[in-house]
This record gives structure tokens, sequence and C-alpha cells, in this order.
């Protein structure tokens, strides 16, 4: 266990709801969590449980109703603006009128780094993916997960130390999934960066992380929250292993648990 | 927010008027008495003053509305019977409640009202104070500048013409629209729409006349209504005539294109369960086509006014819109020329705001009617 | 190949489909006055012989094609492009008046939209106003701004520019709107996560989305922009343009000069939409637009 001055994100009570059409939506409540530098944390449960809002709050995309959070022992609002994160969407969300490099090159603009700055940060963060070569290529000349590597690769260009991935990899077909998850892996491994997770796959949660929060919805909160025991070097065919399964089954019953699919 | 602090408009206005102060008088003449003009000092200073200290923003919308517009009329109906006779003082107190109802529609819109009745208000008040200032502007201006009626006449002149020739803009609204335009447009979208519907049938015809339909969106089809004049007569059945080929095009574009808007997945259905053509064609493509159909229903409403209303410059019986517009203008009565604008802008919304009424009945699946 | 077999194949036969059909109604429309000189005349011609008299009279109902063809050549090629009868004068008459009017309503309707989409207050306040005067005939004002407008001694260009800017500001002006508030939430999202500014936004992400939109619109624009300056040529006493060409070919029963004009209208059009089109697709390609 690392020391608690190492976390970078911390939720006391977190709570946001939303006001609809329909009446108030307890999109978040109740959240305590502590994530620690180079944590692989996923997020799982079903729609509607408040990961994604969750991973939301973190990024100042959404102001919490209630409770606090700290990211760097920083507001949200003081992260965002120490640009202390990378966000992965669900979709690549590259513009279609810029090249791949110039798709990467967009935060390092926004945030004014120096031009040959800017193209050592691009090749690096391209090998980091496996993007060379495809440089002066426009998104939609390349597939589904190429795309996704690119938008990872524009995450990681300005070197935040958290990675905010919201199901990344959700679009994806299986096989290459397995393959992203892999090299995602690998990446982390290289980087040592935090990494907050939201899927919607068992598998892949396991797979990945260093500690699994379930969550369940109405109103959205965190039920159970899993720590891995599986090694940091993790080839695929661990999935196979007992240990692997084993895991598996808790976060199996974790969601069985919060009566997610009752209703 | 802090709702104690200074607003750039409120604070602007007060300066205005503080300037406006120092030029005393309002007018060259005796347009307004010492009481009407401490009354218009008073509503604007307190109503400034009072916006930027009270604690809710419903209340300051509310004095800055009565400020503004309690000033505004008070300058409009004092200067009115002593045109041309405006000094600055006037024109910067005029300014001055402008900038009051500029605040107040600032503080208008930061209101997030919970439910709907108020929002739909809200969202009617502030493009209403909007075309109201509109209004109060060209009014101030006209008669404070003392420009001829004969060039610019102000709303109140034009409101006065419009209530005194009823008769006459209601035979002319009966001899264009409800003659030329009706007949017109029922015709063109009733054959676009057939034609679509052949063009659907025959792919050959479909890739014909698609790039000659988009093409003739560009053309400037108005310039036929000279020719349709010498064929159909000085009546509005030339008129109507134009109303048919200015709508014709519109209407089979836009029914081919929504004919093809139905996904693959749906025409798949249809094919499992063996459907024929126009059981298809009733059962999903047609209504899958309604948003594009009524899409080209609206443009031709518009089309169809222009097309009769400039049709009858090239000839009419001594009545109708267009002819009503030439003649008079012709005869510099320019008043006359405001209140068949006036007239032909409320037939073309209400014909507008009647196509998209039965388009929010027939299409009410469709996302953008339904709010998705 | 494709492209023969699909487009300019179907579209050569109807052409040539409408051709045929416009000689026969030149034919059923013209024939009654024929007949009429004819049996005044007391001559009884063949059968082609009066298919070939109701193709050339001087003032038909329904002139023949080749009649305005002709008619077109000459007064296009025949005589000098600053006379008064050429067709080319006229046409640059309106298009001078139309590119005026047209590249100053696509400032005003850019710059009106930008400001619609930066502040609250003026996008409540004014674009129900743009909307709503879309469905009105604004059309009917230009004989009225043309007619003030030579009381107060200004005419020419100035006045039919003044219309052509009011219809062509409008179609600029929504679709910019529309254009640039095209971005998807995520990709506004991920300038918020950016800690990106208001002014690195619009250039960076608002701006490049709303491209498509503003040609789109710029065609719709400068089309309506044409109509509005050969209206505007209409209550000027006919002095010059294509409307007035019109005008004077209705006061005198001249149709085969009515049809040519519309037929330089027209190709004045197509060549102002192409126009717009070909910069369009080159402004695209240089952002690496795909192929469409």
């Amino acid at each position: 266990m690392q020391p608690a001055s190492q976390a970078v994100v911390e939720a006391k009570k977190l709570g946001l709801t939303f006001h609809t059409g329909d009446g108030p939506v307890q999109a978040l409540s109740d959240v305590d969590l502590t994530i620690n530098k180079g944590e692989f944390v996923s997020f799982i449960g079903p729609s509607g449980c408040g990961k994604t809002t969750f991973l939301r709050v973190i990024a100042d995309l959404e102001k919490p109703t209630s409770g606090s959070i700290l990211i760097n022992g920083m507001s949200a609002e003081q992260a965002r603006q120490a640009r202390a994160y990378g966000y992965v969407f669900q979709a690549a969300a590259l513009y279609p009128w810029r090249t791949i490099e110039a798709n990467v090159a967009l935060p390092l603009e926004i945030m004014g780094i120096a031009r040959e700055e800017q193209k050592a940060r691009i090749k690096r963060t391209l090998d980091l993916v496996n993007l060379s070569g495809f440089e002066k290529k426009y998104p939609w000349q390349l597939s589904g997960g190429m795309q996704q590597r690119a938008s990872i690769a524009r995450a990681l260009a300005f070197d935040a130390d958290l990675l905010l991935m919201d199901e990344p990899f959700g679009a994806l077909d299986e096989i290459v999934r397995d393959h992203l998850n892999e090299q995602l892996l690998e990446l982390w491994k290289q980087t040592n960066k935090t990494i907050c997770f939201v899927t919607h796959s068992i598998p892949e949660a396991v797979y990945l992380s260093t500690r699994i929060v379930v969550m369940s919805p109405r109103p959205g909160r965190v039920t159970d929250v899993i720590e891995s025991t599986l090694p940091r070097d993790r080839p695929l065919d661990i999935r196979e292993t007992p240990e692997f399964l084993a895991i598996a089954a808790r976060v199996r019953d974790g969601l069985r648990a919060g009566h997610s699919y009752e209703d | 927010m802090s709702r104690f602090g200074i607003s750039w408009q409120a604070g602007l206005a007060l300066v205005l008027c503080a300037m406006a102060a120092v030029a005393l008088p309002l007018a060259a003449d005796a347009a307004f008495s010492a009481g009407t003009t401490v009354l218009i000092f008073a509503l604007i200073v307190l109503c400034a003053l009072a916006s930027m200290t009270v604690a809710s923003t419903a209340f300051a919308a509310a004095i800055l509305f009565v400020g503004a517009h309690g000033a505004a009329w008070l300058l409009v109906s004092g200067i009115a019977g002593h045109e041309g006779s405006a000094r600055a003082s006037f024109f910067l107190l005029v300014a001055a409640a402008w900038l009051l109802a500029w605040r107040c529609v600032t503080e208008l819109v930061t209101i997030r009202p919970k439910n709907r009745t108020a929002d739909t208000m809200l969202r009617l008040i502030v493009p209403t104070i909007f075309g109201v200032w509109l209004l109060l502007l060209w009014e101030a201006l006209v008669r404070g500048f003392g420009i001829p009626f004969v060039l610019l006449p102000p709303p109140s002149t034009i409101a006065v013409r419009i209530a005194n020739s009823l008769p006459v803009l209601a035979a002319d609204v009966n001899q264009t629209i409800f003659k030329a335009v009706l007949v017109g447009y029922v015709l063109g979208c009733g054959t676009g729409f057939a034609a679509a519907i052949a063009a659907d049938r025959f792919i050959f015809l479909r890739r014909g006349l698609l790039p000659v339909g988009n093409m003739a969106a560009a053309l400037p089809i108005i310039g036929v209504a000279p020719i349709m004049v010498m064929w159909f007569g000085f009546d509005w059945q030339s008129k109507a005539a134009v109303v048919v080929i200015m709508t014709f095009f519109p209407m089979l574009v836009n029914t081919v294109v929504g004919l093809t808007a139905s996904g693959h997945m749906e025409r798949d259905l249809m094919r499992t369960y063996a459907s024929g053509y126009w059981q298809t064609l009733f059962k999903l493509r047609l209504p899958a086509a309604m948003p594009f159909i009524f899409n080209a229903l609206k443009i031709n409403s518009t089309l169809a006014l222009i097309g009769a209303i400039v049709a009858e410059f090239f000839g009419t019986p001594v009545v109708g819109m267009g002819f009503r517009i030439s003649t008079e203008v012709g005869r510099m009565n320019i008043d006359m020329v405001w209140a068949e604008i006036a007239v032909a802008a409320v037939a073309g919304s209400v014909f507008y705001g009647a196509v998209a009424l039965v388009e929010r009945a027939v299409t009410f699946w469709h996302p953008s009617i339904r709010g998705g | 190949m494709d492209r023969l077999r699909d487009k300019i194949i179907p579209v050569t036969t109807l052409l040539a489909l409408l051709v045929v059909a416009w000689y026969a109604f030149a034919v059923v429309l013209n024939g009654p006055f024929q007949r009429d000189l004819d049996r005044r005349a007391g001559e009884t011609p063949s059968y082609t012989e009066f298919l070939v008299k109701t193709w050339s009279q001087p003032k038909p109902t329904l002139p023949a094609p080749h009649q305005v063809a002709q008619n077109f050549f000459k007064t296009t090629f025949q005589v000098k492009p600053w006379s008064a009868r050429s067709l080319v004068y006229h046409s640059w008459v309106t298009l001078s008046a139309t590119m005026v009017g047209f590249l100053f309503g696509t400032v005003l309707g850019i710059v009106i939209a930008v400001g619609i989409v930066h502040f609250v207050a003026l996008d409540r306040s004014l674009m129900p106003w743009i909307i709503t005067s879309q469905t009105i005939p604004i059309l009917a004002l230009a004989p009225m701004v043309i007619v003030v407008f030579a009381a107060i001694g200004i005419t020419g260009l100035f006045p039919k520019a003044l219309i052509s800017t009011y219809l062509s500001f409008f179609p600029v002006a929504v679709g910019m709107v529309k254009g640039l508030r095209s971005p998807e939430v995520m990709h506004l999202d991920l300038m918020h996560t950016y800690n990106a500014s208001a002014a690195q936004t619009f250039w960076k992400l608002r701006v490049p989305a709303s491209i498509p939109y503003l040609f789109a619109s710029m065609k719709v624009a400068v089309a309506a922009s044409l109509v509005g300056a050969i209206v505007a040529e209409l209550p000027t006493g006919a002095i010059a343009g294509i409307g007035a060409k019109l005008l004077s070919g209705s006061y005198y029963s001249q149709t085969i000069e009515i049809w040519a004009a519309l037929v330089a209208g027209s190709l004045v059009a197509v060549l102002l939409v192409a126009l717009v089109g070909v910069a369009g697709r080159i402004t695209e390609r240089a952002m690496g637009g795909r192929e469409a």
C-alpha cells in the first residue's frame, strides 16, 4: 500500500443529482473513494450506475451537488486548469479535418507548447501507441481500433499523470479489444500513470485493473471494491487461470448483490 | 454571482442621463413639459439604480422593463407632432432607455424557470422586447430627426394606415393569397409529389430529373412571370402558374430524397414480408419521407408568396398585393406600401405556421419534433 | 463510365425530350395565330410549311428553342459587350450588384452568427426574428427600397446590392449558427478538459466544423442574391440589367428577348453557384475533407 500522500483522486461523500423533466435523478450518492498514484482502477456496473458520471466529475465536466473531490490535492476545476489529466471518450472524437499528427498536436497547441517540442512529443506518443507511419493520414482513413489508439495518444501527449478512460474500447470488436487491452497494460507499465477506466466488461476490468470498483444504480453508488491479486505482468492467457476466474466471480457476485439487473 | 454589482448597461445609462441633463432641453420647441422631462429622467435614473441593488433577478428585470418602456413611451409620444425638433438630449435619453431594455433582456435570459409555461413565456417575451424596441427606435429616430414620412413613415403611421385601409387590404389578400398562392401551391406541390413518385418508380427518370431539379433550385425562376402573364392573362391564373413552377422543383427533389430516407434494415424487413412496391411505399417509405416532404412544403409556402407578389409587378387587374405595392410606390404612398408589406409578413408567417402545425401532428415521432 | 450511365445519359435524354416537347408546344401555342394569319393572306400552306412558320414568328407566344438560341447568340457574341443591346452588358450589371450584395450579406451573416453563438441575450432576442423573416416575402420590399433611394438621389448599384445583401444575409446567418453549433458534445468536452479558452475553442473547433455549413448556405444565398438583384431592377423603369430586360420584353411582347434574358439569368445563376461550389470544394480539400 502506498502512503496517503500519494492519493491522486480523493472523493468524500460525493453526491450528484440531475434535475430532469421527470424529476430529480440521483446519479451519484455518498461515494467515498481514494485512488493512489500508479493504480489502474476500473469502474464497472450496469447503465445508469454513475460510473461515467464519476469520471466526468473528476474531469470537471460535471459539478457535484454534495460532498467533495480532490485531484492531486486540488479542486477538480484547478486540476483541469493545471491540465492534470488526459481524457479518452467512448468514441475516438478525432477532428475529421485534422491529420492524426495534427489531432495529437491539438492539446499541445492549446497549451502553447513550442513547435519543436510538439514534434518530439507527437513522435514519442505515436510510437507508444504503435501508430508511427500514420502521421499524415486522416482519421477516417484508419480503422476503429487505430482511431481509438490515436485518441489515446492525444490524451498522453501532454504528459498528464492521470488518464481517465470512459469505455474507450466499448465500440470495438472483441479481437481488436484484446489487442488494445494488452497494449494498454504495456503502456501503463512503461509510463507508470494512474488510470481510471470505465467498462461494461467483467473480463476487461479484471484483466486490466489493480482495483475494481463495482457500482450499482438508483441511486448511483459504490457497492464493492475488489483488490486484484494478479501480478503486474499479465499475458493474455492469464485469463484462463483459476486466480483470474476467482476475481471475475467476485465481481459478478458484487454486481448481483447490487440488484443491478433485476429491474 | 453577486447581485449587488454594477452592470455596465445601467451605468452607461446613468452617464447618458447626466449628459442629457447638461444638453437640456429635449426639443427645440415645447414638445416636452417640465413635468414630463423630470418624469423621464426620474424613471431612467431610479430604475437604473434600483436594478443594481435589488436582490432578485426577476424583480430587477421587472423594474428595468417598466423603466425602459415607460421612458421610451413618454419620449416617443412626446415627440409626436413635433417632428424634427428633437435635440441631442432626446437621443441620449432614447439610448439610455434602450440600454435599460438591453440590461432587462440580459437579466431575463439568466432566469431558468422550473416549469414549462414560464419557460415558454420567457422565450416569447425576450424576442418581443427586441421587436418592440426595433419599432420604438424606428419611431423615435424618424420623428426625432424629422425624416419625411414620404421616405420612411414611422410605425404608428403605418398602423393607422392599416386600420384605415382594411377593405382594400382584405381585397388584395383575397386576390393574391386565396386565389393565386393557394391554387398555385396546391397544384405545384401536388404535381411535384406525383413527379417524385414517378421518378421513384423509374430509376432512369430519377437519374435524369434529380440533377435538373437540383439545378432549378438555383435558377431565377421568378423570371418566367412575364411569360406566364402573356399566356394566362392578367388575372390570378397567371400568378398561380408562376407559383406552380416555383414550388414544383423543391417538392420534387425533397420527396425523391425523402423516399430514400428509410433504413436498409426496415426495407429488408418489408422484403421478408414479400410486400409489394405500393405497400412498402405507403407503410414505410412515405412515412419515413414525411420530414422531407414537410421541409419542401415549408420552403414552398414562402416561395409561393414571393412568386405571386413579384408576378403581379408584371401586370394585374387593379387588385392584389404586388399590384398595390408597385402602384403605391409609384405614387409615393410609402405608408400604404409598408402596410401591405406588414400584411404580407403576417400572411407568410401564418401560412408557414399552419404548415408547421400540420407537420408536428404528422411527424410527431421524428426526433426533431420530440425534442430529442 | 458509371457517371456516364448514372448521370449524363439520363440527363441528356430528359433534356432532349424537353426540347422536343418545347417544339411541340410551340406548334400548339403559336398555331392559332399562324392559321389566322394564313387565312387572312389567303394561303393554304402544306403541313411542313405550317410547322416551320409556327417556329419562326417574330413575336411568338412560345418561341422555338432555335429562335431563343439565335437571339441569345446574336446579343451575346455579335454586338459590342458594352452596348445596351448586349446581353453581356445586362448580365454584367446584374452580376455586379449580385456579387457586391452577396459579399456584404455573407460577411454580415457570419458576424451576426458569431454574435448569436456567443451571447445568450442576442440569441434569444434575434434568432426568433431571423427565423421568422425566412417565412415572409422580404422580396416585396425591393421596389420600395429602390424608389425611396431614388427619391433621395441614390440610384444604380448600391440600392440593388442592398437588397441582395438583405436576401443573402438570412441563409448565411442561419447556416452559420447551425455550423458553429455543430460540434458534438464530446468534442466540446474535450476542449473543456484541455482548459481551452473560448477563443481557442472557436478557432480550433467551431470554425472548422462550420465550414461545410457555410458553403451550403452560401449556395442558397448567392441564388437568393441574384433573384434580389433581378427583382430590384424591375421598378426603376427598365434601364439596365436582366430584370430590366425582362420588363421591357414584357412591355413590347418581345417574347424571344424575354427567353434569351431568362437563359442569360440562368447561366449567371449556374456560374455563381458553381463558383461557390468550387470554392467550397477547394477549402474542404485543403482541410482534408473526404471526397464526396
